[in-house]
């Protein structure tokens, strides 16, 4: 297989991961078999992974090794999370490739995760200190739309500053099936906890809103 | 395959809050962007506060109309307008909404949803517009269960189905072109007749799997869980029918993000703000450019014209004052 980042994007994304404090850890989630796009979402790990030493990757297999993907919560392939410099795993997770426009969401989570302050309003950290009941949020994107990164990133972040808060992007086409159940024709599509939805690239006020209603 | 729109992660670059700004720039489009580099090069004191960058170019695939570029990306125009802004080093507060302005005795104080406020000798209102609504019944009830205002994000979600195109403008015709790939049937509904340019509709013209309904009312969306159809008045016959279809793509143009400087500067029946022809609005030192104003033509390149003229004239403004 070809490489998938060619030489000028490859510089763009080295260059953009120069500023990476702390060490990383993909965990990529793929199966044998029939698997969109879980060979493309293997090479761009490998070779994001590759463009600098503070992240490594792990591979694990969806169903050899189910143990670990239970304690992630993982149930979909290709899947993959991101751990922090301890290891731990702060609810920061991406179904499908994130590639299109999604890129931008990848980066900056790995980036966020590494430990670069990303200057959130006090008040918002603070309404997000108060959540304290186990939230899961789900950001349905397609790889064409430029208004889902920011969405992905927003939910992403929160996952990241409370440990009651997991955020996952889910690449709409790939997973059509569970689109369908989640009724997506419009990205992006923010699930929370099954029950409250959200449509576009919200403010984090938007995302608070929802969480404090839960 | 990847389509890269970030430089920092920091949701705020260098911004002076201190200082007392020449003029400030408030939207990251076409106008604002291009009034940030005229205004630097003439030495001012500019900062640009935008939600976003490139605006609506990140609504649209491809421009085949701004003049040095036969085809661009709306995102590859975007990118090269901001790179030429921010190798003059015109700082950009970025994904910060500007709440309120009003008027202190040395000029204006800029109020955004961050814990920040401004101080300027000057401004320029560049907020754009955001896809304008039908305001028909089952509109928001459908919205994302069929209706769409994003045909390049949601376009994949309609393979092989049948979608409405409402619109006859610029943006209705890209749209159809954007289904091509997707769409098994596409329609077009539009109230009255084509407005846009001929290149396109040529090109429209080859598509085989295209139905236009001109001089054709939506009155409603219909459907149960998600949209069926819709109610249309054919107005040559004064006779309603339904259509039935999957999706509607409504492209019907924009309406001008003005709401926060209402009842600060005047604006026309369309909310969009009235400027002389210096750019400036009823309120002596805040000029406005781009899609928010009254200039019924909302095209990129008259954006940027405009905001330059805004950037120069807020020069002579200071200068004179």
């Amino acid at each position: 297989m070809n490489k998938l980042l060619n030489e000028e994007v490859t510089n763009q994304v080295k260059e953009f991961l120069k500023p990476m404090k702390e060490a990383i850890t993909f965990v990529l989630f793929t199966k044998s078999g029939e698997c969109i796009t879980c060979e493309e979402t293997r090479a761009l790990l490998n070779e994001v992974s590759a463009l600098n030493d503070l992240i490594s990757l792990v591979e694990k297999d969806l169903e050899i090794n189910s143990d670990e993907a239970s304690l992630f919560d993982v149930t979909l392939a290709p899947s993959f999370i991101i751990l922090d410099k301890d290891g731990v795993y702060q609810g920061v997770k991406f179904n499908g490739i994130p590639a299109g426009h999604e890129i931008n969401s990848f980066l900056t989570a790995v980036l966020d995760m590494s430990g670069l302050d990303y200057q959130l309003d006090p008040a918002i950290i603070e309404r997000l200190s108060k959540i304290d009941k186990d939230v899961n949020i789900k950001v349905f994107v397609t790889l064409s739309c430029p208004h889902c990164p920011g969405a992905v990133s927003k939910a992403h972040r929160l996952a990241m500053l409370n440990s009651h808060v997991n955020a996952e992007m889910i690449e709409a086409q790939t997973f059509s099936a569970l689109s369908q159940k989640y009724n997506v024709s419009g990205v992006p599509k923010i699930v929370i906890n099954e029950t409250h939805e959200l449509t576009g690239n919200q403010p984090l006020e938007a995302f608070l809103d929802e969480l404090e209603r839960l | 395959m990847f389509n890269f729109d970030i430089e920092t992660t920091k949701e705020t670059t260098e911004f002076d809050t201190v200082q007392l700004w020449d003029f400030l720039i408030i939207g990251g489009g076409p106008a604002g962007l291009n009034a940030g580099l005229y205004a630097k090069r003439k030495g001012l004191k500019v900062g640009i506060i935008a939600v976003d960058i490139g605006g609506q170019l990140h609504n649209t695939t491809d421009v085949d109309n701004y003049l040095g570029f036969s085809l661009v990306q709306g995102k590859e125009l975007s990118d090269s307008f901001l790179k030429h802004v921010t190798d003059l080093d015109v700082p950009i507060l970025k994904q910060t909404r500007v709440t309120a302005i009003s008027k202190f005795d040395a000029g204006f104080l800029v109020k955004t949803d961050k814990f920040q406020d401004f101080r300027t000798k000057t401004l320029l209102i560049s907020t754009g517009g955001q896809p304008r609504k039908l305001r028909i019944p089952g509109e928001k009830e459908f919205a994302n269960k069929g209706v769409s205002y994003c045909t390049i994000c949601d376009a994949p979600f309609f393979k092989d189905k049948h979608v409405i195109v409402a619109g006859g403008g610029n943006s209705a015709a890209e749209s159809v072109l954007d289904l091509v790939p997707w769409a098994k049937k596409i329609t077009v509904v539009h109230r009255s007749q084509w407005r846009a340019d001929k290149i396109l509709l040529d090109k429209l013209d080859k598509l085989d799997n295209l139905d236009i309904h001109l001089q054709t009312q939506i009155l409603e969306i219909i459907g149960d869980e998600k949209m069926t159809g819709l109610r249309v008045l054919d107005k040559t016959t004064n006779e309603e029918r339904v259509i039935s279809a999957d999706g509607l793509f409504i492209e019907i143009g924009t309406v001008p993000n003005s709401k926060f400087v209402e009842g600060f500067v005047k604006m026309n029946d369309n909310n969009e703000i009235l400027v002389d022809d210096q750019q400036m609005t009823s309120v002596e030192g805040v000029f406005a450019a781009g899609d928010i104003t009254l200039q019924p033509y909302k095209q990129i390149i008259i954006s940027a014209a405009e905001g330059a003229k805004a950037a120069l004239a807020a020069m002579t403004y200071l200068n004179h004052k």
